[in-house]
């Protein structure tokens, strides 16, 4: 799987931004549909940090649940486990997917100098 | 000691999993708006960076490299034995001759793939990702933009990259393409879309592969199309057979409409 690529990337901004000081904590937002198994995810950011400038650093994954909006009644609502994206109120194939896509770093916690 | 993880869920329906590190220090929850860290002498620093920009960044080259020289090039993903090489196969006995075809051949460890092409009048550039860092299951751009330099871009109509074998990784990874496409077998079963919707979703041509074997299959394909409808009803479908030849020709049309899509040559 592609976790240990994703922790690499991970890592590569968390240094890069951290510049001189250690790395706490990598705060992460990744979206249900982003395919992302978090044990795994976690187990790779042990290996990929060990040994490095993040040695030590906790990553902190915030899963975002996907959502769908209804392009013709207007309602949103969650994908559930079986990713249907029709709307669940008028059933219209017409939906866009609002949340759950997100891949992002979103903050670092830095020790004080 | 081995990282522990633990997984809860926020009032707010988020839910977080936390890698603890070796020292095992407590976390606290935390809110993100909060800048004043949660322990004592650390600083919040807000970043929002996409992860995967840097290969974005580099995807964008790619396509930016193919549209200045007016070539288009096609994302061909697939579970591994669905038949991608086999439908390329037959694609290049097709379209030699009419078509300048470039390939992207992105193989775990061998050539066997880029070998079963070599021939055929289209130029090769073989992408081995047994090291690449965890590239191992998917291309990425930076991996056909090493490949970029050993095709003759500027005489080519199209490029077709050989994804490599798998139904996960290779949907997250943009590699420049302009299209993508997917072969499913009909022996991989009626479920596949809703067990792997990302990437039954991220194409926009599935070619329903192996349709010779319908006849010894219990099969379903109007429920393998409802399942693709469900995640992806924009998806348009074409059943092939690699083997015997059927349907094809649908599919070479389908790239002769790519390439006339093409956006002409920035440089004359
Ligand atoms: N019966 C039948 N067999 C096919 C068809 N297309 C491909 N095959 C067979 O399926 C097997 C795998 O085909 P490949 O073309 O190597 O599949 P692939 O997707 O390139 O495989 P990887 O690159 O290893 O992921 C081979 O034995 C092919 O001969 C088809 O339409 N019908
Ligand atoms: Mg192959
Ligand atoms: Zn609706």
């Amino acid at each position: 799987m592609h976790e240990l690529s994703i922790c690499g990337a991970i890592a590569d901004i968390a240094t890069r931004r951290a510049g001189e000081r250690r790395v706490e904590s990598v705060h992460v937002r990744i979206g249900q549909l982003r395919q992302v198994v978090p044990d795994t995810l976690t187990y790779c950011w042990e290996l990929v940090v060990a040994d490095s400038e993040l040695d030590g650093a906790v990553l902190d994954v915030e899963q975002v649940p996907a959502r769908i909006e209804c392009r013709d009644c207007g309602r949103t609502g969650e994908i559930g486990d079986v990713p249907v994206f029709a709307c669940h109120v008028c059933n219209s194939v017409e939906v866009s997917v609002i949340a759950g896509e997100e891949f992002v770093i979103t903050a670092l916690d830095l020790a004080a100098v | 000691m081995s990282a522990v993880g633990r997984f809860h869920r926020h009032a707010d329906g988020t839910a977080h999993d936390h890698a603890h590190a070796r020292d095992g220090h407590e976390h606290v929850p935390h809110d993100l708006g909060d800048h004043s860290g949660y322990r004592t002498g650390s600083e919040r620093v807000e970043v929002l960076e996409r992860i995967f920009g840097e290969n974005d960044r580099t995807a964008a080259l790619n396509r930016a490299d193919f549209a200045a020289v007016g070539v288009r090039s096609v994302n061909l993903m697939s579970s591994p034995g669905a038949g991608k090489t086999t439908v390329l196969r037959e694609t290049l006995l097709r379209l030699a001759g009419s078509m300048r075809v470039g390939i992207v051949e992105g193989d775990i460890e061998t050539s066997l793939d880029a070998d079963r092409l070599a021939g055929l009048g289209a130029a090769i550039a073989l992408v081995n990702t047994g090291d690449g860092f965890g590239g191992e299951c998917h291309l990425d751009a930076p991996m056909v933009r090493s490949a970029l330099p050993r095709l003759p871009l500027s005489d080519l109509d199209l490029v077709l990259i050989e994804n490599v074998g798998n139904l996960v990784c290779p949907a997250e990874f943009d590699v420049g393409e302009h299209a993508r496409a997917m072969v499913y077998a009909v022996t991989e079963g009626e479920d596949k879309p809703l067990k792997y919707p990302v990437m039954f979703r991220s194409v926009e041509l599935v070619l329903i592969n192996k349709i010779d074997l319908l006849p010894h299959l219990d099969f379903d394909l109007a429920a393998f199309r409802a399942n693709l409808r469900a995640v992806n009803p924009a998806a348009a479908t074409l059943e092939i057979s690699a083997r015997t030849g059927e349907g094809v020709d649908a599919w070479c049309d389908w790239l002769r409409a790519q390439v006339a899509g093409a956006p002409a040559p920035v440089i004359g």
